[in-house]
């Protein structure tokens, strides 16, 4: 049995959770939570913790050097920094279209990479 | 050139007055902004988290932006872009803002009512007193957001950052995303200046240390910086000695609070707050100043642009009423006290003939307050009270006042935040 302590995020009252967890990685119980939400919260973060990614792509021949992006959707927190450098990898020619696909499927994720920001052409 | 409405500013705030000065009947309204988009700061806030009030949906600051400037384009609202406001001033009933850009040259355009949406900036070193020498490295968190974000530079690899405000929190997790190590955020007080969800998701989840009551007593470093050095400070934010600890890094990123942008206000003679350093307003966010109104960051720092949009949406109709002539007559001016823990309200006062039916009051407060009230009073008479679980200094507050609470002969009103236990 572990505990793993968190603090919950949803809403401003961020109450702190003691999540206890089984060998089998279930979670047994939650306690420290106020409300039903802090519940859901401390399961999900302890048994599959998801994050959306933003950052930016590279523009070839676009009037901004940089394009903003963002995972469509939450990906497995554990992917972070493997989303991250297929995003620094990545580029993408201008002109870029707010919610343009410039990442599809990323990290097999089943998640896209979208663009948050129109980039004119240079 | 005249027109019945000016914005100065095309963030968030100038967006969304000049909409709704333009939907509440407005014909000629003009967006003045000094950069060459329209967005403002929303621009380079790349990350996710806004527009959960007002769309439902975490959007990014870009993405945000975009849902106001395509209205803003629909509505055919004309803007000047790169164009810098350097003078306001009142002439008769007209107000004069003058303007310089490379494409115009300098302008002076006749408005009606101008609304200031100048935005807030960043507190600078300077204003800290931190010793030491003056090496490359140092930078403001927003201008390591833009270098990052705009321009596509990492600016340093082994980074430290002093204090807690939201934009210190982001950058630590952006910098992080992009390869930097963040040694730990030192914050002077005893609580983070940041939102809750900020302080989780960007630092613990990457296992940066939050220094609570710390701070930096010395830079090293000639020609860049090559170390900090941190330490503990006492209940009065004194260092104590013998708790520093010497931190090699390269860069110093500074997160030490915002400041609303009133230069221009104060050519105009704005009468300005000396708690939220933005203009002093009544119930139509209306400044000392007839036709000049103000809204968003310039007019206090808000956490959640959601509550700026807000604000600024009624900031334009109350120019558009203005303008039109469509206003109540004026009445007597109530006065808002903050009091207890609650550090200031906006709007300071109102005129019962003028408000509508609800009022929005936005205060903060002083201090972290577990099983807290917020009351307001008419005089002595207690109109309103409600449990707050929490409140935070870095969470606003607000009350939704309502018109039918005034008798309209209260000599002041007083909004009160404080714990429970102290009625």
């Amino acid at each position: 049995m572990a505990v793993r302590e968190l603090t919950c995020i949803s809403c401003p009252l961020g109450c702190p959770l003691q999540v206890e967890i089984d060998e089998a990685g279930q979670v047994v119980r939650v306690t420290g939570n106020t409300c039903k939400r802090g519940e859901v919260y401390g399961t999900k973060e302890v048994t599959a913790p998801e994050r959306t990614v933003t950052s930016t792509m590279r523009v070839e021949g676009g009037a901004q050097p940089l394009v903003p992006v963002r995972t469509r959707g939450d990906i497995p927190k554990e992917k972070i920094f493997a989303c991250m450098e297929a995003i620094r990898q990545g580029r993408v020619q201008a002109p870029v279209q707010l919610g343009d696909v410039v990442l599809p499927n990323v990290c097999g994720t089943g998640v896209d990479v979208v663009a948050t920001k129109g980039v004119a052409g240079g | 050139m005249k027109v019945d409405i000016v914005t100065i500013g095309g963030g968030p705030a100038g967006l969304a007055a000049a909409i709704a000065a333009r939907e509440s009947g407005v014909e000629q309204v003009l967006i003045l902004e000094r950069e060459p988009e329209l967005g403002g700061i929303l621009n380079q806030c790349i990350h996710n988290g806004f527009g959960l009030h007002t769309f439902k949906e975490e959007l990014t600051g870009p993405e945000y932006a975009a849902r106001f400037i395509e209205k803003a384009e629909a509505l055919g609202i004309p803007h000047w872009l790169s164009t810098t406001v350097v003078d306001l001033q009142r002439q008769g009933d007209r107000l004069l803002v003058t303007c310089v850009s490379r494409e115009r040259g300098l302008q002076v355009v006749e408005a009606g009512a101008v609304v200031l949406c100048m935005g807030c900036r960043e507190r600078p070193r300077g204003a800290l007193n931190i010793p030491g020498t003056r090496p490359a490295g140092i930078f403001s968190a927003g201008t390591a957001q833009r270098l990052v974000n705009l321009e596509g530079y990492l600016p340093g690899r082994e980074v430290v950052i002093l204090g807690s405000g939201d934009i210190g929190l982001i950058m630590a997790r952006r910098m992080t995303l992009e390869g930097a190590k963040v040694k730990c955020v030192a914050e002077l007080m005893p609580y983070s200046g940041g939102l809750k969800r900020n302080i989780v998701q960007c630092l613990d989840d990457y296992g940066i240390p939050l220094k609570l009551s710390h701070t930096v007593v010395d830079i090293q470093g000639k020609e860049r910086v090559t170390g900090v050095t941190i330490a503990q400070v006492d209940g009065k934010g004194k260092p104590i000695p013998g708790t520093e600890e010497q931190i090699p890094c390269d860069t110093l990123l500074l997160s030490v609070g915002l400041i609303p942008e009133n230069e221009l206000s104060k050519e105009v003679g704005v009468q300005l707050s000396p708690v939220t350093n933005g203009p002093t307003v009544n119930e139509s966010l209306e400044t000392s100043i007839p036709g000049v109104f103000a809204c968003g960051n310039v007019l206090h720092v808000h956490d959640l642009v959601d509550y700026v949009s807000e604000e600024a949406e009624q900031a334009g109709k109350h120019a558009a009423a203005y303008v039109q002539g469509k206003r109540a007559a004026q009445g007597r001016e109530i006065p808002l006290k903050p009091e207890g823990a609650a550090r200031y309200t906006v709007p300071a006062a109102v005129d019962p003939q003028r408000m509508e039916d609800q009022l929005v009051v936005r205060f903060r407060v002083s201090r972290n307050i577990r099983k807290g009230l917020v009351q307001v009073y008419g005089d002595d008479k207690l109109l309103y009270t409600r449990k707050r679980p929490v409140m935070a200094p870095g969470e606003m507050e607000q009350v939704v006042f309502q018109k039918a609470w005034l008798t309209g002969g209260e000599r002041e009103i007083r909004v009160v935040a404080k714990e429970e236990e102290a009625k």
